[in-house]
């Protein structure tokens, strides 16, 4: 009887199944604040590498967990228990690319970012765009259905992806969605995408890329009060118009990363929005016309119009590096994603103060305010005796006061190992038995990426914490 | 919205077979099957979050004259029910501008084959909260649940909306606009539905020199095709078709090719199928390869 290492090594050069310390320690986590165990780490380099991989592993009935950059929030990518960890990051090239249809078809180890500056010079872009864009991949994109600041008016990666070659659990290679827009049967895409990891391995992806926008305007406005700001998105979207981000900070994260970056921010806002509309140029004058009209009437202080790619460049900068910018303030941060309906902004918001205050953290708030999408960043340093327990239970009142405000647990992060005990929720026992019966039909082995995303069903109808020693 | 009785309606695995019935603008239910209906009416509108709830039976155009009130649509096929749209899963013409149907889907909650109310998704635009059965359910014919209410994404009115043609290639026409609503092409002509601020309208129509027409071409119902948009200019030299460009679909008058299906594909259906409906007693008979 051969072992599974023994396998793995005939499947792939024995330089690419990894077993040393370093490696093992090294994707014994993702970017969230789960670590777990892997015993070998395998890096294919093609579909035929990654169905070899699947077949020892179901030979042997061991686990495994995909994973790309790692930069994933949830824990989704964390092995647990010793699981094979195939890291796809070799896995990197853009197939073909299609200019006319707007369509290419990628390997799942493409950073996101690199997609987009590929077709750059043919008036394309990949629409989703995490902060983590620069990093992060698209496989990992389609495992959690990933969006970003610009994913309010045009959809999240599950509206981008068209295609997905897929390695299946029981090591069968198929297509599922297609480049044509009404492939036969049910829609097996959509369902894989944002099944972080559990329904099998995309091995190739066929996105739509989308037209670059002829024109483009910023703006930066500023309130005094949070409930101002929030209530000039929720105006603005009832005014008929869906801009291409909609991004708000309030005042501390304001604050942080105006020393950070010197972009000229008013330090002494309550909160700054971040508004951004592109498109045709008559109905973009219109739309600033308008939005600065509303932001006026809904007590705005002053609207900044980025006045050149440099200016705005600037202000996108500040929003997305504000997790750079905490770490000047304390060394540790735990990121929270919820979604709220945009007119409970306010007052979940005030919620997250009194929550963080409360539990003597210090929380910062800079989040996808277009769609009610926040963003709780709790701040500590995590060497303080006793942080982590104020830090996890202020973490699991924001998600409840979100799911009583009528949100949902999860906006772009996932649910992983972070959130999974907190599905009875938003689910029933009904609503979740339907989601394990989509996981039992596309994994009768259960042995991709395992114990993620559903509760146990013991937990199913009440909320268990994850089982202590799992935090860092 | 209460789904108690419709779920009563449809049973359970004892209760034999069960066909879903809404306006019949989609072929109907399953004839010789004991029918049930969904509940019809508009539940709410929250035009500031742009979404709308309603029972699966309301029909669309009901819908979009609510939501014309607050200067909203759905993006979805005017005709028959909101239930019935989803659940055969086939946009209208403007998908290229409006996306496809199952995009529109928020939340679903369907009666399942064992009479249980299941919610699928949530009520936000952004929402990755679990699996994404909203997807699997748009488009499975009512194979895997029936649909009893929804909640849907609204996109806001168009200022102007206006249909024009051209003599010029279609893939011409097509790459030279920004984002157009629909591109349309029968072999001869090309019909362009662009929508935005008039001047903008204007100016696109004035670049690809465009003239204003009342509406698109008849569409051939025979069939619809499902083509790489990239193969579209196959069909040059032939008639009988109008052709979605950058999206491909094809509306023509003779019947699409049989496409080959993969073996292991059919098996993760069938797998799904045992799942939801282990005795297959929802829509008995649809078979969702023989469109």
């Amino acid at each position: 009887m051969t072992t599974l290492i023994d396998d793995l090594q005939r499947a792939l050069p024995r330089d690419r199944v990894r077993v040393g310390a370093a490696e093992l320690s090294l994707y014994r986590r993702d970017a969230s604040n789960f670590t777990g165990s892997t015993s070998v780490v395998c890096f294919p380099t093609s579909t035929g590498e990654v169905q070899a991989i699947v077949l020892a592993c179901v030979t042997h009935s061991a686990s495994y967990v995909a994973r790309g950059s790692g930069t994933g929030l949830a824990g989704g990518a964390t092995p647990l228990d010793g699981a094979v960890v195939i890291s796809l990051t070799k896995m990197n090239q853009i197939i073909s690319v299609d200019a006319q249809a707007r369509q290419a078809w990628v390997e799942p180890g493409l950073l996101n970012l690199d997609l987009s500056k590929a077709v750059a010079h043919l008036g394309l872009h990949f629409a989703p765009d995490p902060s983590s864009q620069q990093s992060c991949t698209i496989g990992g994109n389609v495992a959690n259905n990933s969006g970003g600041p610009h994913c309010l008016a045009d959809g999240v990666t599950a509206a981008h992806v068209l295609a997905l070659e897929v390695v299946l659990p029981e090591g069968d290679i198929v297509t599922i969605g297609g480049e044509d827009p009404e492939p036969d049967g049910l829609d097996l895409r959509g369902a894989f995408v944002g099944s972080e990891g559990m329904f099998g391995i995309a091995t190739k992806v066929c996105v739509r890329l989308s037209q670059n926008a002829p024109a483009v305007r910023t703006m930066l406005l500023d309130f005094t009060s949070v409930e101002d700001g929030a209530a000039t998105v929720s105006a603005i979207i009832a005014d008929g118009m869906v801009p291409a981000a909609l991004e708000m900070m309030d005042a501390l994260c304001t604050r942080a990363v105006e020393e950070y970056i010197h972009a000229g921010l008013p330090t002494d806002a309550a909160a700054i929005l971040l508004v951004e509309v592109d498109g045709l140029l008559h109905g973009l004058e219109d739309q600033v016309t308008r939005i600065i009209a509303i932001g006026k009437a809904h007590g705005a202080r002053t609207v900044r119009v980025a006045q050149d790619e440099a200016e705005r460049a600037l202000l996108w900068k500040g929003r997305k590096t504000a997790f750079g910018a905490i770490a000047r303030i304390k060394p540790n941060y735990y990121l929270h994603d919820t979604v709220v309906p945009r007119r409970k902004l306010p007052e979940v918001l005030n919620h997250v103060y009194e929550i963080a205050a409360r539990h003597d953290l210090l929380v910062m708030n800079v989040f996808h305010a277009g769609d009610g999408n926040l963003h709780p960043l709790l701040v500590f340093d995590k060497r303080e005796p006793g942080v982590m327990e104020r830090v996890h239970a202020a973490g699991e009142e924001i998600v409840r006061v979100s799911i009583e405000a009528g949100g949902v647990l999860s906006g772009e992060h996932g649910i992983g190992l972070e959130k999974r005990d907190f599905m009875p929720l938003m689910f029933g026992p009904h609503d979740l038995a339907a989601q394990a019966a989509m996981r039992a039909a596309f994994d009768p082995t259960g042995l991709a990426n395992p114990t993620k995303v559903l509760p146990s069903p013991a937990a199913c109808g009440d909320v268990h914490h994850i089982p202590e020693g799992a935090w860092i | 919205m209460d789904l108690s009785e419709f779920a009563a309606e449809v049973g359970g695995t004892n209760d034999g077979a069960v066909t879903i019935a809404g306006a019949s603008s989609r072929g109907g239910g399953v004839r010789g099957c004991r029918a049930v209906s969904a509940p019809a009416g508009l539940d709410w509108i929250q035009a500031d979050e742009m979404i709308v709830s309603c029972g699966a039976r309301t029909l669309v155009a009901d819908l979009d004259a609510a939501l014309a009130d607050v200067n909203q649509c759905v993006a979805l096929p005017n005709s028959g029910t909101v239930g019935g749209a989803l659940a055969v899963g086939r946009s209208d013409i403007r998908r290229l501008g409006y996306g496809p149907v199952r995009d529109v889907l928020l939340q679903a909650r369907y009666v399942s084959a064992a009479g249980d109310i299941v919610k699928a998704g949530g009520p936000t635009v952004k929402n990755v909260s679990g699996f994404d059965l909203c997807r699997l359910l748009v488009g499975s014919r009512g194979t895997l649940g029936f649909i009893g209410d929804v909640i849907l994404r609204t996109r806001p009115l168009a200022a102007v909306s206006q249909w024009y043609r051209t003599e010029a290639e279609p893939f011409l026409t097509f790459a030279q606009l920004y984002r157009p609503v629909s591109v349309l092409w029968d072999g001869a002509f090309t019909w362009v539905l662009l929508e935005g601020h008039a001047s903008d309208v204007r100016e696109q129509s004035e670049l690809a020199s465009l003239s204003e027409v009342a509406g698109p071409p008849a569409l051939p119902t025979a069939a619809r095709w499902s083509m790489p948009p990239s193969q579209l200019r196959t069909l040059s030299g032939t008639s009988g078709f109008v052709a979605e460009i950058g999206v491909g679909i094809v509306h023509h008058s003779d019947v699409a090719a049989v496409r080959s299906q993969d073996p292991a594909v059919l098996a993760l259906h069938d797998r799904l199928k045992a799942q939801f409906d282990p005795t297959r007693r929802l829509n008995p008979g649809i078979d969702l390869f023989d469109v």
